[in-house]
């Protein structure tokens, strides 16, 4: 993208932190269409694989005694499972699944995202906008379906002093609608900043005085990813617990 | 000329990440010294402790965003 001008800047010094973010056409070309297999396209369908070698592949023997890929397995299931149960309450366990299927894409396409010379899908706007929005359409139609116009409760604040309420549902509604962008901005945000960092430090890595301090900063970025790309995953998940919550139970 | 000052900008938003970074340690302090006086309460806080930092830290993301916008897209 636009980094010719920083490595003029550093002596010479090559330094593409935002590189590794460009998506191109597998097998050559330059037009992108709509169907053209790219390398965010591959990633994204490596993550689905992922999750369904380790789900499906993993916990086909249903053994009682369970096997490491079973263990693990059940150990995701069983946590988003809690998840779900503890912050959006029993009667949003029949999301379970989306919310499920959600974890699992996102934590993997952050794992993937780690290794080397490989794209992280997460890290782009389009892909985190579109998980944010289906979460945003999917909670404001089972609040409207479950509730019908007792949804807009949501907004009027019946806790407050009335001369308050109309302010406070003003602020509400912004709050609501800026929802899918914090969801989405988030994560993307995250998860691209950390690996525009540990580029930025592979950059430095070619002056020989610095380049020892540089690689052990590149290290610890890349733990400090590695808990990144989890917690991430984690939070967009339990956010989406929580909207789904105040679509089910819209009274403050 | 315009470009300079957009990169001012964007250093200038990027003040935003310090200011999110003081809101997410008063949150995870506040919870670690809640914790602290009763331990027994603190495992069933630890999603509250998390959506907290997320609503804390989607400012400075959002002043990340301002920094990037300017960088690469004006």
């Amino acid at each position: 993208m636009a980094s010719e001008a920083h490595g003029a800047e550093e002596g010479g010094l090559v330094f593409h932190p935002m590189d590794q973010f460009i998506i191109k056409p597998l097998f050559g070309g330059d037009t992108i269409h709509w169907y053209t297999p790219t390398n965010a396209t591959l990633w994204m369908a490596l993550a689905v694989v992922a999750v369904i070698i380790l789900m499906v592949l993993g916990t086909r023997r249903r053994a009682i005694i369970p096997s490491r890929s079973q263990s693990v397995g059940e150990l995701a299931y069983g946590f988003v499972y809690k998840m779900v149960e503890d912050v959006a309450g029993k009667d949003a366990l029949k999301f379970f699944p989306y919310i499920m299927t959600l974890f699992m894409f996102i934590v993997f396409a952050n794992f993937l995202g780690l290794l080397p010379m490989s794209f992280t899908t997460t890290s782009h706007f389009a892909v985190t906008v579109v998980l944010a929005l289906l979460v945003f359409l999917t909670v404001t139609i089972v609040g409207f379906v479950k509730h019908g116009a007792g949804f807009l409760g949501l907004f009027w604040v019946s806790s407050a002093p009335l001369p308050l309420r109309p302010v406070l549902a003003i602020i509400e509604l912004i709050s609501y609608f800026v929802r899918p962008v914090s969801h989405s901005i988030r994560l993307a945000g995250n998860v691209m900043a950390g690996h525009a960092v540990i580029k930025v430090f592979a950059g430095f890595a070619a002056i020989a005085v610095v380049s020892p301090i540089s690689v052990v900063a590149i290290t610890a970025m890349y733990g400090l990813e590695v808990l990144v790309a989890f917690i991430q995953a984690y939070v967009f998940t339990i956010l989406t617990c929580v909207y789904l919550k105040d679509a089910l139970h819209p009274s403050h | 000329m315009e470009g300079q000052l957009a990169h001012i900008g964007a250093g200038l938003a990027a003040i935003g990440s310090g200011a999110a970074a003081i809101g997410v340690g008063n949150v995870a302090g506040n919870y670690l010294s809640g914790a602290l006086r009763n331990p027994s309460a603190a495992a069933s806080q630890t999603a509250t402790l998390f959506i907290g930092i997320a609503f804390a830290e989607a400012l400075g993301i959002f002043a990340f965003l301002v920094a990037l916008l300017l960088m690469f897209a004006v």
